[in-house]
């Protein structure tokens, strides 16, 4: 070839030397993987993707999520996460929601936030044992002592951490009320290891009065881990509870809020072996024992050789609803009670179910909720409308053992003849009556109930009784009468149901 | 009606109830139902609370707001003598102080009620029902509520359940 030489040489070299990258390249390279020397590729994220294990996982449980980001060039391959329910760290561990649910994992590319991957996580029902099986009998042994209407169980309690362990049964279930509390062997209780103290200020003890609609507890505040079916509360603060003859002795600050006597001085004051507090609080006292209150109320006590002053304590410290320290199954419990004819029964068994709405045993199925305050002069109550006047300052709870409401005036039903007029004798026997029920968020429903002889129903031997009533005037406690033959959920603040967050009964 | 805002300090009460209710009585150690008025302000000091009263002509009801959150209401005859009291809150009042010597005579009135034969009241709340007393207490953890009164010292006209 002849020609011009001056453009010529100039390509000539250009062809030679690019000519085997050229060659390199067809073999696979993209346009953009076209390499100079001193050239870097455009870096870009072309996609990302999220894996999380476990796949499935029950609520509360947790679950770590990885990205990967894939792309070309030099790009920072971290991801944001997020989820569409329960939480994630920045570090992909996914905590799951306390209800069964899909969750969708979003891993976005930071580099690129237009990039992003999804997994979906499963959350499964709760597969804990959730079980507890209820007796309403005659109660602990030894029988001195005659009882009508109370739901026991059998809890385990143990050293935290440790194996030394011992079941107590005829534990009384009370949704009236938060936390665990056990008759000491003082007391002339079955409890018989030791449970360590929690501090108080100082290393000194810390010990509590705590007030029912029946009298009161006092006794130190003690850690244990509880057992009941499957569930396990861990390091959970207790109450283990000492007799007026025991040391430190109830501070008159106590004692002088009832006049009923001090429920821990015998087997047959408190009528069980201790009490399991499943009700709709988290804490016993709650806020108005913290420093939130402006005075210390008369509830927790530290005590040194001089003797017990009230103090505060933080929300961690003080008694605590077992339930919501379950790693599942934490948002409330269902009480289920078989129906009791008329004239009673002896010994029925029910049981008390942990979670609302965390696996299939424990759904709402068509229970109505019924919305009650948390704090406030009412909290924790509803109003019941009976014959046209509404009682605002009534409440369902299972530590009583009688549908306890107005008075003879009111209702026209006689009380027993002295000395048990503390029960109702109707001259009709039974007297079926009706009333209906409200929470605060509206909804309401009737309840058709029977109030039978409570001499005549004494008097056939039996141990559950859904007739059984007395007075009470100015409202109405609806006790374990009610609760046979129904469904009852008690929902605990702050804890997320399908029924909205509780705190709310539903039957 | 006439009512009475009385809220501050105690000096300052001291003098305008004592002048409102003609009162020259010494005040008591200790108690209030059943007792003279003047009764009321050692409560309002012991409680650390406001006092607001209230005259609706048959009777004066004095409300004391505790500082834990308690109310207390005493409910004062036209001859200053306190026929009644309520109490409602998460916390009781001092039922010692509140009730003075009737304190004693609930608990003796609780304890004769149910021989041994018979299951008693568990978890319920307690009803006294005296010709010298009646009370009652009720509630549960977080919320309690209670009423006091000695029936013959109940103005005439008064209903019981505005004792509340």
């Amino acid at each position: 070839m002849t020609g011009r030489s001056g453009w010529f040489l100039p390509v000539q070299k250009f062809v030679w030397w690019v000519a085997p990258l050229l060659a390199v390249c067809m073999a696979g390279c993209g346009g953009s993987e076209y390499r100079f020397p001193g050239h870097k590729p455009k870096p870009e994220v072309t996609g990302v993707t999220a894996v999380c294990s476990p796949a499935t996982i029950q609520p509360n449980q947790t679950s770590q999520c990885t990205g990967t980001v894939v792309g070309q060039g030099s790009f920072n391959p971290a991801v944001s996460w997020s989820a569409s329910a329960g939480q994630i760290s920045t570090a992909g561990l996914f905590t799951a929601p306390s209800l069964p649910t899909s969750v969708t994992i979003t891993a976005t590319s930071q580099w690129d936030p237009t990039q992003s991957g999804t997994f979906t996580i499963t959350v499964g029902n709760s597969t804990t044992s959730n079980v507890a099986p209820i007796v309403v009998d005659a109660g602990p042994a030894p029988q001195t002592f005659i009882t009508a209407n109370v739901a026991f169980v059998t809890v385990t309690v143990c050293v935290p951490g440790t194996t030394t362990c011992q079941n107590i049964d005829h534990v009384q279930v009370d949704t009236g009320s938060s936390g665990l509390r056990l008759l000491s062997s003082a007391s002339g209780g079955e409890l018989g290891i030791a449970l360590p103290n929690e501090p108080g200020s100082s290393g000194n003890p810390l010990l509590e009065c705590a007030l029912f609609g029946s009298g009161y507890t006092w006794g130190n505040v003690a850690q244990a881990d509880i057992t009941v079916a499957g569930e396990v509360a861990s390091a959970a603060p207790v109450q283990v509870i000492i007799p007026s003859t025991s040391s430190p002795s109830v501070p008159t600050s106590c004692s002088s809020q009832t006049t009923q006597p001090n429920m821990g001085d015998s087997v047959q004051a408190m009528g069980a072996n201790g009490i399991l507090g499943v009700g709709l609080f988290q804490q016993d006292c709650g806020p108005a024992c913290t420093t939130a209150n402006r005075t210390i109320p008369a509830v927790y006590y530290v005590c040194r050789s001089i003797g017990c002053s009230p103090t505060y304590v933080t929300l961690a410290q003080e008694v605590t609803n077992p339930v919501i320290l379950f790693a599942t199954d934490n948002n409330g419990v269902l009480i289920t009670l078989p129906a009791v004819p008329n004239g009673g029964a002896l010994n029925p068994n029910g049981s008390l179910i942990f979670g609302i709405g965390t696996q299939s045993n424990n759904g709402l199925g068509s229970a109505t909720v019924y919305t009650v305050p948390d704090s406030g002069t009412n909290a924790g109550d509803i109003t019941t409308t009976f014959s046209g006047t509404s009682y605002p300052a009534s409440f369902i709870d299972s530590g009583s053992n009688g549908i306890f409401f107005l008075d003879t005036g009111t209702t026209g039903i006689p009380q027993c003849t002295p000395p048990n007029d503390s029960w109702y004798c109707p001259t009709r026997s039974p007297d079926n009556l009706s009333a209906v029920n409200q929470g605060v968020n509206g909804n309401h429903g009737t309840v058709n109930f029977a109030v039978e002889d409570a001499i005549t129903l004494f008097s056939g031997g039996n141990t559950a009784f859904s007739t059984l009533a007395g007075p009470m005037t100015g409202s109405f406690d609806w006790g374990l009468t009610f609760f046979f033959g129904r469904n009852m959920f008690t929902a605990i603040e702050n804890m997320d149901t399908p029924g909205g967050p509780g705190p709310y009964y539903a039957y | 009606m006439n009512i009475f805002r009385l809220v501050g300090n105690h000096g300052k009460v001291t003098r305008v109830l004592l002048s409102a209710l003609l009162l020259a009585l010494p005040l008591p150690a200790m108690a209030v139902l059943g007792d003279n008025a003047a009764s009321v302000l050692t409560d309002q000091t012991r409680m650390k609370g406001t006092l607001r009263s209230v005259d609706n002509r048959t009777y004066v009801m004095h409300e004391i707001t505790s500082a834990t959150g308690t109310v207390v209401r005493e409910f004062v005859s036209p001859a200053g003598v306190v026929f009644g009291v309520a109490w409602e809150g998460q916390f009781p009042p001092d039922l010692q102080q509140l009730l003075g010597p009737y304190y004693q005579q609930a608990q003796r009135a609780e304890q004769g009620a149910t021989p041994e034969q018979q299951p008693r009241r568990r978890g319920a709340p307690v009803v006294v029902e005296t010709p010298g007393l009646v009370m009652h207490e009720t509630g549960h953890m977080r919320s309690f509520h209670g009423q006091a009164y000695i029936p013959r010292l109940v103005p005439h006209g008064v209903q019981v359940s505005e004792i509340h």
